[in-house]
């Protein structure tokens, strides 16, 4: 069987089981909370996993999420109150009106928010180092007082009337697409070279990788991906906060492919379901939850630097930078001798993504 | 014109604090080639140490700590009436509030960033933003989200310049405590014997080392200093503007980073001049343009320098070898 038709056929029965799934869940036989749940960690993973692209495989560091998100989510939002909800109408207003206006809003929440994040990503992923961090956060901040102030997206009160798609077929189908366009990124010559920037961005470079345009490429990829997450929750509750969208959610993104593993996607699905679901179980401790994920994150650093499920490549990878880095600029910690029972030497569980490249 | 000079005033005296937060930033990079996420939330937390040094802990806090809530633990020293509103009481208060930050600032090194050292910069860079999150959440767990309000530590007034020009005193006091910090800063790192080992150590580690310089020592100095410097803008800052809460210190800690890059990382001049042109900059957007995005305009600055001069004003273009 031809290798297209193979992923056809895949790709169909993937799409009938969810919408089964989608007629299950819509037809009030579970729990409402735990449907809620499982829709809130689709999003979850779409958004760990587009940023794994660029933190755990391209090895450049973005905490700013959140900000593409809040860009992809409002202006999907706009587009559906507008415009979405005409046009949904005027093609009467079926689940056809829905699908085009939705598959628009999806479209344009990612187009912008990879927009956002060409801007963003231009002047900092030309240099070497850890300009990203510092720009990310500063856009995540900023885009924040933007939201705040701006009158037409409902600005600090919020943005509401935005039609409600609680769509479980919607947010897996995206999920979903999001696992595949990175899987097949990592697994492509594209990814090869996003990885070996990682792993070495001179070399990477000496090798002939253009090392600005691939780790460009891959922040707006990794920026339109959570724009299209975005969408999803704009469309969730109908209702958008810029407080939502705070440095906050940033690192929760974060945590969630810290703790599964940078550079595993397996892992970031796992930290965005675990991370989703403990809240909600921890609700109780719902004034220390930030204390003990912060707790929780200093520690796995100190313990187990790669994740629960992550390989080293990554942060070996950062090592030899930071020992080039301390070669010639000056001492870094990270030239200081290191006990050979460090990191590299951890049992390894590779990732399905990339680290078979290696 | 007049009002020209009053904004000069004001952002200078923003920018100097702006500055002696930059530094922190700026040495902690020199030595461990460290973003030091956690540094703004040391500033936060100088700014309480200063508020609960003068208000006290309360009725409640000083019983938890089993002593008298009437005593000096208790309402504080301006509260207890140990000391009245004063220059002195302020220097006290600054000083006292230092010291524990410097306490703090090695404390988390040698529990959060020393651990760590010996993995990649990506795992040092990771705790350093649990580090501050841990402050900042930890924060409003100690502290208190609600904003609170920072008692006057001296009797603020305007000072009439020059037709209608007016200065409120506690920009000068800022302005002047905050370059006497920056001198003593100068001293200690170009006149001192640990100041030379600082630099030997920023310039290269490894070399340091051989040369039987104690690093580890040397690092947690660089902690304890470049804390001690937060937690003096903390208590500055809360003096000119008396509102503090949890969260200050993200977006405060984020300008003085800017202002640390504008000025070339590891440069301490730099983080001087960066932190003054940011504090200046900021003042004349807010006076001549609008105040709702002012938040915006430290961040524009950092993409301009990453664009055009990504060494910063005064920093040198390292090469790096293979």
């Amino acid at each position: 069987m031809p290798r297209y038709l193979r992923n056809l056929i895949i790709a169909l029965i993937v799409i009938a089981v969810l919408i089964g799934l989608d007629f299950v869940f819509q037809g009030r036989m579970l729990n409402p909370y735990f449907v809620r749940i499982l829709m809130l960690s689709g999003i979850a993973i779409t958004l760990a996993v587009s940023l794994n692209l660029i933190n755990g495989f391209t090895g450049q560091f973005s905490i700013g999420h959140a900000g593409f998100m809040a860009i992809g989510a409002y202006s999907s939002a706009y587009f559906s109150v507008n415009y979405g909800m005409n046009l949904a109408n005027s093609l009467g207003g079926g689940k056809l009106g829905w699908v085009v206006a939705l598959t628009l809003a999806t479209l344009i929440g990612a187009f912008f928010a990879g927009l956002a994040g060409l801007v963003v990503g231009v002047p900092s992923l030309r240099l070497r180092g850890d300009y990203l961090a510092i720009v990310t956060l500063g856009f995540g901040q900023i885009i924040v007082v933007f939201l705040n102030n701006i009158e037409a997206i409902g600005g600090a009160r919020g943005y509401s009337g935005i039609p409600i798609v609680k769509s479980f077929f919607w947010i897996f189908l995206i999920a979903i697409l999001t696992i595949v366009i990175v899987y097949n990124i990592v697994n492509s010559a594209f990814g090869r070279a996003l990885i070996s920037i990682r792993d070495d961005e001179l070399a990477a470079e000496a090798m002939g990788v253009n090392t600005t345009r691939y780790k460009v490429m891959a922040f707006v990829i990794s920026s339109a991906l959570a724009g299209a997450g975005g969408v999803l929750l704009a469309h969730f509750d109908g209702y958008l906060n810029p407080k939502s969208f705070e440095f906050l959610k940033s690192f929760e993104i974060l945590i969630m492919i810290i703790l599964g593993g940078l550079g595993s996607i397996v892992g970031s699905v796992l930290g965005a379901i675990v991370l989703t679901v403990l809240p909600e179980a921890l609700r109780g401790f719902a004034e220390y939850r930030m204390v003990i994920y912060s707790l929780l994150l200093i520690i796995l650093m100190i313990t187990r630097p790669q994740g629960l499920l992550g390989s080293a490549a990554p942060l070996k990878a950062w090592r030899k930078r930071a020992r080039r880095l301390a070669e010639s600029a000056g001492g870094g910690p990270a030239a200081a001798p290191t006990s050979p029972s460090t990191v590299a030497t951890q049992p390894e569980r590779p990732a399905p993504g990339g680290e078979n490249l290696q | 014109m007049s009002t020209f000079l009053q904004q000069l005033i004001n952002g200078i005296s923003l920018g100097a604090i702006y500055s002696l937060i930059a530094l922190g930033y700026t040495m902690v990079y020199g030595v461990l080639k460290l973003i030091n996420f956690a540094h703004g939330d040391v500033y936060m937390v100088g700014a309480f140490m200063g508020f609960y040094l003068a208000n006290g802990l309360g009725a409640r806090g000083a019983q938890a700590l089993g002593l008298n809530p009437d005593g000096i633990v208790g309402r504080g020293l301006l509260g207890g009436g140990v000391m009245e509103p004063s220059l002195i009481t302020a220097l006290v208060v600054m000083l006292l509030a230092m010291a524990i930050c410097a306490a703090i600032g090695v404390l988390i090194e040698r529990l959060a960033y020393r651990p760590v050292r010996k993995y990649s910069r990506l795992t040092a860079l990771i705790t350093a933003i649990g580090v501050s999150l841990l402050l900042e959440n930890g924060g409003q767990v100690v502290f208190g989200a609600e904003p609170k309000f920072f008692p006057e530590l001296f009797t603020k007034r305007n000072i009439n310049l020059f037709e209608g020009a007016s200065i409120n005193s506690a920009d000068v006091v800022v302005l002047i405590i905050a370059l006497v910090l920056m001198i003593l800063l100068q001293l200690i790192v170009y006149r001192t014997k640990t100041g030379r080992a600082m630099r030997a150590v920023s310039f290269n580690l490894q070399s340091a080392k051989l040369m039987g310089i104690n690093t580890d020592r040397i690092i947690a100095f660089t902690f304890a200093l470049g804390s001690a410097l937060a937690a003096a803008a903390g208590v500055l800052v809360a003096i000119r503007i008396p509102r503090i809460d949890p969260l200050m210190g993200i977006i405060v800690g984020l300008k003085a980073f800017v202002a640390a890059v504008l000025g070339g990382i590891g440069n301490i001049p730099g983080a001087m001049l960066g932190g003054l042109l940011i504090g200046i900059t900021e003042t004349m957007v807010v006076g001549y343009l609008s105040p709702t995005y002012k938040d915006a305009v430290a961040f524009a600055i950092l993409i301009l320098i990453l664009l055009f001069r990504p060494s910063g004003l005064l920093g040198t273009v390292a090469q790096e070898k293979v």
